[in-house]
């Protein structure tokens, strides 16, 4: 299965192999880089790519290439999800996924590596498994463990790894017990040029922390669970209960984990939170062209709109901006002809505006096509789909546990075309 | 065989003997190298802490491939050392350089063949997992031995380490094959589901084609399946996809054929609807791969009318990574040729965004070329991404030539888009619009005069040449134009490119031949001018023209063919998408995407004619007399001697049988011992696993039947007390839907017309009220109309009875089974629960009669519990009877099987061999049962039931003694 993984960053070194069957020799990742080269964009490259004696599957996350090598036939999303699990698990372990935090914890990456993998097969990818057979570093550990020279590296199989739900380890024990459940959504929209919208579906998510001792068995139900048109769970979770009653039943993993994932019924209509009143104008003859936004809110459910953010994707012949805005800041980078506007929070007395001129190359032809924007924004306390958690309920276990459920709006790829 | 296994033992002991004298050897070998000498010296230290600190920036240099082998001998020297992380560390290095270095790892052997033995479970897995990653093939018997033994190891880790082992020593050695096929053979048969994956995995990469070795180990599976870690799940599904396909009918079949061949219908095998059945929930799992593998399941082995469920599932995966997005799409892409409409549905799912990288846009077009609308395009088109521009318009191009009404908008959209600054959209279009054209030129004849006027502006070569066959193959239409057009470029000839010259010889030909009076002498030139071209292609071209069409005194015969030649009806192109042609892959796999066979690709074989054999998958079923009685005997009755051997070696539990085999007391045997050892090594979780056991079970029985979340908790968590108590329900209700509990007729066939119901006391608790009795009822619909609206009425329950319904079944389509769980609250009385089944017609009468034995769930007690518990239930409370064994149930396992199966009660272990103790407790109000059996030599035995309600006590004892007595 999977032979070898390279860790490359964005100008093309090496920084870190592992191998799970004999040695590849890294010149392997030149047919990579290559592929790099000819992309315009990191993005581009190919994520399947075949040389004469291997296929190399690579994934770009977190500005890293996480490149595997392959011999022969394996479906490629298994690859490229194993991929994606191991800088979910460096993310997990160090808080992020950066080369220098992999640098600084190279052996302990390694030694991660090592377990996830058995001759190229996952043998161990649950992270409750892997804390307890390489645990976590923490400041307070570090210490002892340099004074005492005692390893972070456990001599016990995890309990996990031969029960039948492995996501949970066993002898659970906190002293305040609670369960959080964040219900996150996120709106994916298209509006055409008039703000009508050519498109609009809502992607929803409940992030999950729980900290509850022993083995505690969750019920959580919906008030509306009709709303939910397609879901996705984690393991832990009965499909067979959801089936039958629309309840979420699960022994949880412990600490954090995406309980489940889902799509909202597109019959619905999509509360759109903001609308954006735009003109973008380029002169015929001149070098130059106008620029003037508004943002206001539309329907919020009475909520504030935070953490509004405009970007706008300038045509290549625009050189520079002279904007003015009445709220926020903007920036321009030249290099990637990006127009960020921060906005911060949306006060519906007095809408926010930019507005300015922007001066093109001097000779180019007038752009072609109107730039699109891309919002950003964040609404707390509103799950926009209206989607309410009912209740939860905790079976096995006799204390009383804290309990609560946040909900947040966010927008998800939300277009504006100009 | 057993050649190779002594000579790995005698290599073995050379390893450990030779051991000293190699060491002595090392310690020179070590000061020849003269770099990093600092690291060496923290490795002699005897500080563990220092040795750890070399230890760990020699890994980081590995990390960073630099090379660090020449530390090899001064690393395995530390092979032993107490501290786990060293040791850890060091077998890290020792499996990264041991190719390099194979005489010095040779050093480290003894230490492993030691660690197998440890009782540890964690330190055999992880000592036979670093031995079967050395890469050294002296080894190799030493390796086959430990992995022959790992695979009958008691811990299930140290099994899935052994089935991990399989294909490394596979690939160092691909002739123990034979060997290793019987060590997957016996793994395969491992019930537990941390195995399955990985064996599965072996299966795959040492002998996919053995697909006979899959029949026995089918159904369990399948049912197996979704509690099967996701990767092992992605294996399992891509395996069973093949097997399916050899072994099962194409649901499809009858809609390729014929009115006149439909004569035999088409019946889908049970373990068909069983593999797509428990296949279906994964579609909701949160792991790309797993969804992507049952989608190609369902693609490749559904019925078309259920194929539609994974398009949801797929939509879904479009909004993760994009590199999963890239993979899906171009999956969806070939799902979408072959089922056209499946994602009609989504389509705004596929709709592009300029976020998307450039390659995500390409493939979301390449689906929706074959069904959108133009005017989405046109927002595309002015996208400053110029790969995708093109893209675009080439997928206006599929989707016009594929849907006929829409043909003419895309045409005049791409004529407008001929006027288009950008001279890449313009020249596209023109090669589009030129392919488009040739399907019915006659009516287009404007729009070739506009392209001709284009010449005098676009540059591009690939567009010259576009329009310039366009004006040769139809200058009949625009006859004015046509000789106007080659002047103008006979005056440019000698600045155009190779493809644009070309072109212009042949509208030179073409025109000469049609129209000769005005264009010969043009002819002549362009002619003369391509003689002396530098390519020698356009030379080449140019000779062979002037032979052709110039008539001279010694041209050929060919030359009167000139016309029909040059002048022939074109078939005009096919545009296709460039996923047409993979469909012969499986999808999903790496060929499919790469659209070449990949090393190590299993073809995906065609559906048989005539479906083999069904029988192969029925499995004996343990402890359970009956089923054993018919399965060996219908499998006896087959002749074929492979079908005998394999009946033969997996024929354990024929326990009640007259001829048992010696094998099979052995077997149970080492099972017991296997799961008692377990438990001791787990006794501090015992705790927590009793109380997993607690919360895992009560929802139990909503999952119906064989598959669901909970139900392998059972095997799982019963592992440790199976031996002691084998409660038939666990294992067995795993591998068949039946299993060997005992079923009721609730509705027979014909009075049912067409619907028979059975029904089953399933023994699990019943999770939304604890005090009632699971039953499990099995519809099977046999009538040629489907059955609605399965629903309970009118129930007439005796007082304090209660009974909790299942939900109602909506559809059960004509030959499908379906089983649910109701829960009925008997209270502690063997009263029948009567009342009305309905269906959307009819309405049944029914009543279900539990035997006394159902009405009790089994519970945990120490032997000093039981006697405590039962010195206070004496008196009335006590019932015994004296009772002479029959023939068939002598020896403790009879007798506790015969009880265990007459009552849902667990036992209590007992320290003498003669006498059985059983308890238990009634499922409403919680009374004790205890149940004991002492046996006498000569046959006899005596029953004592204890329990507080005396109705229950005595009919148990009656129902004992009969079972006894048998």
């Amino acid at each position: 299965m999977i032979h070898s993984l390279f860790l490359v960053n964005p100008s093309g070194d090496i920084f870190l192999e592992k191998h799970w069957k004999s040695v590849v020799s890294r010149s392997v990742c030149d047919y990579f880089l290559e592929a790099r080269e000819k992309a315009l964009d990191p993005e581009d490259v190919p994520p399947v790519i075949s040389t004469p004696h291997h296929y190399l599957i690579s994934i770009y996350r977190d500005k890293l290439f996480f490149l595997s090598v392959i011999q022969t036939e394996v479906p490629p999303l298994f690859v490229i999800e194993f991929l994606h699990r191991v800088a979910e698990m460096i993310q997990d372990y160090f808080g992020e996924c950066s080369e220098t935090v992999i640098k600084d914890n190279v052996v302990m990456v390694y030694e991660l590596l090592e377990e996830m993998l058995d001759n190229g097969f996952p043998l161990a990818t649950e992270s409750n498994v892997l804390k307890e057979m390489i645990r976590p570093p923490t400041i307070l550990r570090s210490v002892v463990n340099t004074l005492t020279g005692s390893s972070n590296v456990g001599d016990k199989l995890p309990t996990g790894q031969l029960s039948t739900i492995p996501w949970r380890r066993a002898g659970v024990k906190y002293t305040n017990n609670e369960a959080y459940f964040d219900v996150v959504e996120e709106i994916d929209a298209i509006l055409d040029r008039t703000g009508t919208t050519v498109f609009a579906e809502i992607q929803g998510v409940v992030e999950a922390c729980v900290k509850l001792s022993g083995m505690p068995d969750l019920t959580l139900s919906f008030m509306n669970p009709r709303l939910l048109d397609d879901v996705s769970f984690h393991p832990c979770v009965r499909y067979k209960r959801w089936e039958s009653e629309r309840v979420l039943s699960f022994i949880p993993p412990d600490g954090n984990f995406t309980l489940m994932t889902y799509h909202v019924n597109a019959q619905n209509l999509v509360a759109i939170p903001v609308y954006v009143k735009h003109s973008i104008n380029f002169f015929e003859s001149g070098s130059g062209g106008r620029l003037d936004l508004t943002v206001g809110p539309k329907q919020t459910m009475g909520k504030t709109v935070e953490g509004v953010l405009v970007t706008v994707h300038m045509p290549k012949t625009v050189l520079s901006v002279s904007l003015n805005a009445t709220q926020g800041s903007y920036t321009y980078d030249n290099a990637t002809k990006v127009l960020v506007w921060d906005i911060g929070k949306l006060n519906p007395q007095k809408l926010p505006n930019l507005r300015g001129s922007l001066s093109l190359q001097t000779g180019a032809p007038k752009p072609e096509e109107n730039p699109s924007l891309n919002i950003d924004l964040k609404i707390q306390q509103l799950a926009i789909s209206g989607l309410k958690v009912n209740r939860l309920d905790m079976f096995g276990e006799k204390y009383k546990p804290f309990k609560g459920v946040k909900y947040i709006t966010k927008a998800g790829k939300f277009q504006v075309r100009m | 065989k057993s050649g190779l296994c002594s000579s790995g033992n005698t290599a073995a002991k050379r390893f450990t003997t030779n051991n000293k004298d190699v060491w002595i050897m090392l310690v020179i070998e070590v000061s020849s190298f003269p770099r990093h000498d600092d690291l060496k010296e923290m490795l002699d230290s005897n500080k563990d802490s220092l040795k750890l600190e070399a230890m760990k920036r020699i890994v980081a240099m590995i990390a960073r491939g630099k090379n660090a082998s020449d530390l090899f001998p001064a690393v395995v020297k530390n092979v032993a050392c107490k501290n786990i992380e060293v040791k850890k560390l060091v077998y890290v290095y020792l499996v990264r350089y041991a190719e390099e270095q194979q005489d010095l790892a040779l050093l480290s052997i003894s230490t492993f063949q030691r660690g197998l033995k440890d009782p540890n479970q964690l330190i055999r897995a992880s000592a036979l997992r670093v031995l079967s990653s050395i890469r050294v093939t002296i080894i190799v018997p030493i390796m086959m031995l430990a992995i022959k033994e790992a695979a009958s190891d008691m811990s299930p880790y140290v099994r899935k380490t052994a089935a991990h082992a399989i294909p490394k020593l596979y690939s160092l050695d691909p002739d123990q094959k034979d060997c290793l096929i019987e060590v997957i053979e016996k793994l395969l048969a491992d019930k537990t589901t941390l195995v399955a994956g990985s064996v599965v995995m072996a299966f795959e990469e040492v002998c996919p084609e053995r697909i006979d070795l899959i029949h026995k180990n089918y159904r369990k599976l399948c049912n197996l399946l979704i509690d099967v870690e996701e990767w092992g799940q992605v294996v399992i599904i891509n395996m069973l996809t093949r097997y399916a396909r050899t072994q099962f009918l194409n649901p499809n079949m009858n809609e390729d054929k014929d009115e006149k061949d439909k004569k035999k219908p088409y019946v889908m095998d049970p373990d068909h609807r069983l593999l797509l059945r428990n296949t279906k929930p994964l579609l909701q799992s949160r792991n790309a791969a797993v969804v992507m593998a049952v989608a190609q399941l369902y693609f490749h082995l559904a019925p078309k009318a259920e194929v539609g469920v994974i398009a949801k599932a797929l939509v879904r995966l479009m909004r993760s990574h994009s590199e999963v997005q890239y993979v899906v799409l171009q999956n969806v892409a070939t799902m979408s040729i072959k089922r056209r409409g499946m994602f009609e549905p989504y389509l705004k799912s596929f709709y592009i965004r300029s976020t998307d990288p450039t390659q995500i846009k390409v493939l979301k077009l390449s689906y929706t070329g074959s069904c959108s609308c133009f005017s989405f395009r046109q927002t595309y088109i002015k996208s400053m991404d110029k790969d995708f521009v093109a893209a675009t318009i080439q997928a206006i191009g599929r989707c016009a030539t594929n849907i006929g009404e829409v043909r003419d908008t895309c045409l005049n959209g791409l004529v407008q888009l001929l006027s288009n600054r950008d001279e890449l959209v313009v020249a596209e279009s023109v090669v589009v619009i030129k392919k488009l054209l040739q399907m019915q030129p006659e009516q287009h004849s404007d729009i070739i005069k506009h392209m001709a006027k284009l010449t005098d502006n676009i540059q591009v070569p690939m567009a010259r040449a576009s329009i310039l066959w366009l004006i040769g193959e139809y200058c009949e239409h625009v006859p004015k134009i046509a000789p106007d057009v080659l002047r103008k470029m006979a005056k440019t000839f000698t600045n155009e490119e190779d493809i644009v010259k070309l072109q212009i010889i042949n509208l030179a030909a073409k025109l000469y031949l049609t129209n000769s009076k005005q264009t010969k002498l043009l002819t002549q030139y362009v002619l003369n001018l391509a003689k002396y071209d530098q390519n020698y292609d356009i030379r080449d071209r140019a000779r062979f023209i002037r032979q052709l069409i110039v008539p001279t005194d010694k041209s050929g015969a060919l030359s009167k063919y000139a016309k029909k030649l040059f002048l022939a009806l074109k078939p005009a192109p096919v545009l296709e998408s460039p996923f047409k042609d993979r469909d012969h892959f499986q999808l999903g796999s790496l060929s499919h995407l790469l659209n070449a066979k990949a090393g190590g690709y299993q073809e995906l074989p065609d559906w048989p004619e005539a479906a083999p054999d069904p029988s192969v998958r029925n499995v004996e079923v343990k402890e359970s007399v009956r089923a054993v009685e018919t399965v060996t005997a219908r499998d006896r009755g087959q002749s074929s001697e492979e079908e005998g051997k394999k009946t033969e070696s997996k024929n354990k539990p024929r326990r009640g049988g007259s001829d048992t085999e010696s094998g099979e007391d052995k077997d149970s045997e080492t099972e017991s011992s296997e799961s008692e050892e377990e438990e001791s090594e787990e006794e501090s979780e015992e705790e927590t696993k009793k109380k997993k056991k607690h919360y895992c079970r009560p929802c139990a029985p909503f999952h119906g039947n064989g598959y669901g979340k909970d139900i392998k908790t059972f095997p799982a968590v019963c592992l440790a007390d199976h031996a002691i108590f084998p409660l038939p329900v666990s294992t067995n209700q795993t591998i068949t839907p039946s299993g060997n509990l005992k079923t009721y007729e609730l509705l027979h066939r014909i009075t049912g017309e067409g619907l028979s119901v059975e029904y089953c006391f399933s023994r699990q608790p019943f999770s939304p009220d604890p005090h009632m009795v699971a039953v499990q009822i099995q519809f099977t619909n046999s009538a040629a109309s489907e059955a609605k609206n399965l629903h309970i009425e009118d129930a007439k329950l005796q007082s304090g009875m209660r009974m909790k319904e299942f939900p109602e079944i909506e559809t059960l389509p004509a030959g499908e089974t379906v089983s649910v769980v109701m829960g009925i609250d008997f209270c502690d009385s063997t009263q029948a629960a009567n009342f009305q089944l309905c269906t959307h017609t009819r309405k049944f009468f029914v009543s279900i009669q539990p035997p006394v034995g159902e009405l009790m769930m089994p519970i945990f007690m120490t032997e000093n519990e039981f006697k405590k518990e039962q010195g206070q239930l004496m008196g009335m409370n006590e019932i015994t009877e004296k009772v002479t064994l029959g023939e068939k149930c002598h020896g403790e396992h009879a007798v506790i099987q015969r009880v265990t199966t007459a009552a849902n009660l667990s036992r209590v272990p007992c320290g003498s061999d003669k006498e059985c103790r059983f308890a238990g407790k009634t499922v409403t109000s919680g009374s004790l049962v205890l149940v004991s059996v002492v046996t006498k030599d000569n046959g006899a035995a005596q029953v004592t039931v204890n329990c507080e309600k005396m109705v229950i006590g005595t009919m148990l004892v009656k129902d004992i003694l009969q079972t006894l007595t048998q």
